[in-house]
């Protein structure tokens, strides 16, 4: 249990980077990664709203979902439930910790649409995960994508310095940086099977 | 980068670019409040809707210039057919959606319009989803998860808020199937490059003799972002071309 645990972890990680390998997140790696502080800002708030998400989503598959044989509803279902769930986050987190608030605030609503966050829901269905093995996806899921996001951030603040082709300005040098990240990613491939 | 307004990459995709091209490219003769009735400007009508299709296709490119939807455009390009596939799908889907959310914009409150769209788009993407497994179940397979994943799609949330929200219904349509129309265009072209060069194919026809080393880089993850980043290079090399004056 423990080591298969692991795999999952490990798997979803660095073998198959949310980012890298699977495409998903790809906007807001993108897009708030010119910066290191917004790019872990937005890690964290991924992180938070992931591991939330994965359980709400399980569970409401699990006690509703399943039983009444509704599993067409289930994309209307989990975007709903991860809309609300982020309006959720930001009033509460808003109303305890004004400071946190600060540090996250700006990128809660953006979270919505971050495919990631639907991904894994989706994804633990098509692979039946349990209880445990989704909390474990669902969090190592999340940390590869700060993960991506980080590398991502430090590689942009010393492109700004760089001189960069005039063709290439912009979000052309950034999609290639992104591609040879995604290259030194790949090696991670064969450290787990499946 | 973010000196040029279409080329923004704004941490909130729902109200950048969008909002500000829908104030400014369409036309004058129709203000966006009024619907199409008897005694409305049919000729106006008719160039505003040439003008909102023609935009999103080459001008506000969704991927080559707004950078968005992103992550369907680099997972599914590993063929031609794939490519076309996804960028159908979600054409239909952005259709429809803005059809619908132009026909209830007077209807639903301001302060949860996007909640609203959302669950438009979602029913929209389950019919897709739905069909594609009835009558294209390989293709179905393939795709996997990035279908219901349209929904998530930043353009089709994008185009719903930012135009067919405000718009009537028949330059709603226009504006979707133009925005939806650039973003299958874009994917095919991505998708039919990565095919010819990654496996030495195009639409599954082979091209080549056996003895064409295919480049394995380009049907893999940084394939993907690699041959994105040189064709939006290759973009702006030509919109600066020389002679051109400052695009």
């Amino acid at each position: 249990m423990g080591s298969e645990l692991a795999l999952i972890a490990l798997s979803a990680m660095l073998v198959n980077n949310f980012v890298l390998a699977r495409f998903l997140g790809v906007c807001p790696f993108l897009g708030v990664s010119r910066r290191m502080d917004s790019a872990v800002g937005m890690s964290v708030a991924v992180l938070f709203v992931m591991t939330v998400a994965s359980l709400a989503t399980w569970l409401v598959q699990r006690l509703v979902l399943t039983p009444f044989g509704l599993d067409y509803l289930r994309t209307i279902s989990f975007i709903l439930i991860i809309a609300a769930l982020v309006q959720l986050v930001e009033m509460v987190v808003q109303k305890s910790s004004p400071v946190l608030y600060q540090a996250l605030g700006i990128f809660l609503p953006l979270i919505t649409t971050n495919c990631a966050i639907l991904g894994v829901a989706l994804l633990v269905q098509q692979k039946d995960y349990g209880f445990l093995q989704t909390m474990t996806f669902a969090v190592a899921a999340s940390v590869g994508f700060g993960l991506a996001m980080v590398l991502l951030a430090g590689l942009r603040e010393s492109l700004a310095l760089a001189s960069v082709p005039r063709s290439f300005q912009g979000n052309a040098i950034v999609l290639v940086t992104a591609g040879i990240l995604s290259l030194a990613f790949m090696g991670f491939s064969g450290l787990v099977r499946g | 980068m973010q000196s040029e307004p279409t080329m923004t990459l704004s941490p909130s995709p729902l109200t950048s670019s969008g909002i500000t091209s829908a104030a400014s490219g369409g036309g004058v003769a129709l203000p966006g409040a009024i619907p199409a009735r008897p005694g409305t400007n049919w000729a106006a009508l008719w160039a505003d809707m040439g003008a909102d299709f023609r935009r999103g296709i080459v001008k506000e490119n969704p991927i080559f210039r707004q950078m968005l939807g992103l992550c369907p455009t680099l997972a599914v390009t590993t063929s031609a057919v794939n490519g076309a596939a996804m960028g159908m799908a979600t054409l239909a889907v952005m259709v429809a959606s803005s059809f619908s959310v132009s026909a209830v914009r007077r209807v639903i409150p301001g302060g949860v319009r996007i909640p609203a769209y959302i669950v438009i788009i979602a029913t929209f993407v389950t019919v897709v989803d739905l069909m594609m497994n009835a009558f294209a179940h390989d293709l179905h397979k393939t795709l996997g998860l990035f279908i219901p994943l349209i929904v998530v799609n930043c353009i089709v949330l994008g185009r719903a808020d930012a135009f067919a929200g405000r718009k009537p219904i028949p330059r709603a349509i226009a504006d979707a199937a133009g925005s939806g129309t650039g973003f299958l265009l874009a994917l095919l072209a991505l998708g039919a490059v990565r095919e010819v060069l990654g496996s030495g194919s195009l639409f599954g026809v082979r091209l080549f003799t056996e003895s064409y080393p295919a480049f394995l880089l380009f049907v893999l993850p940084p394939g993907a972002f690699i041959m994105l980043g040189m064709m939006v290079a290759g973009g702006s090399f030509w919109a600066n071309r020389p002679g051109r004056g400052e695009a």
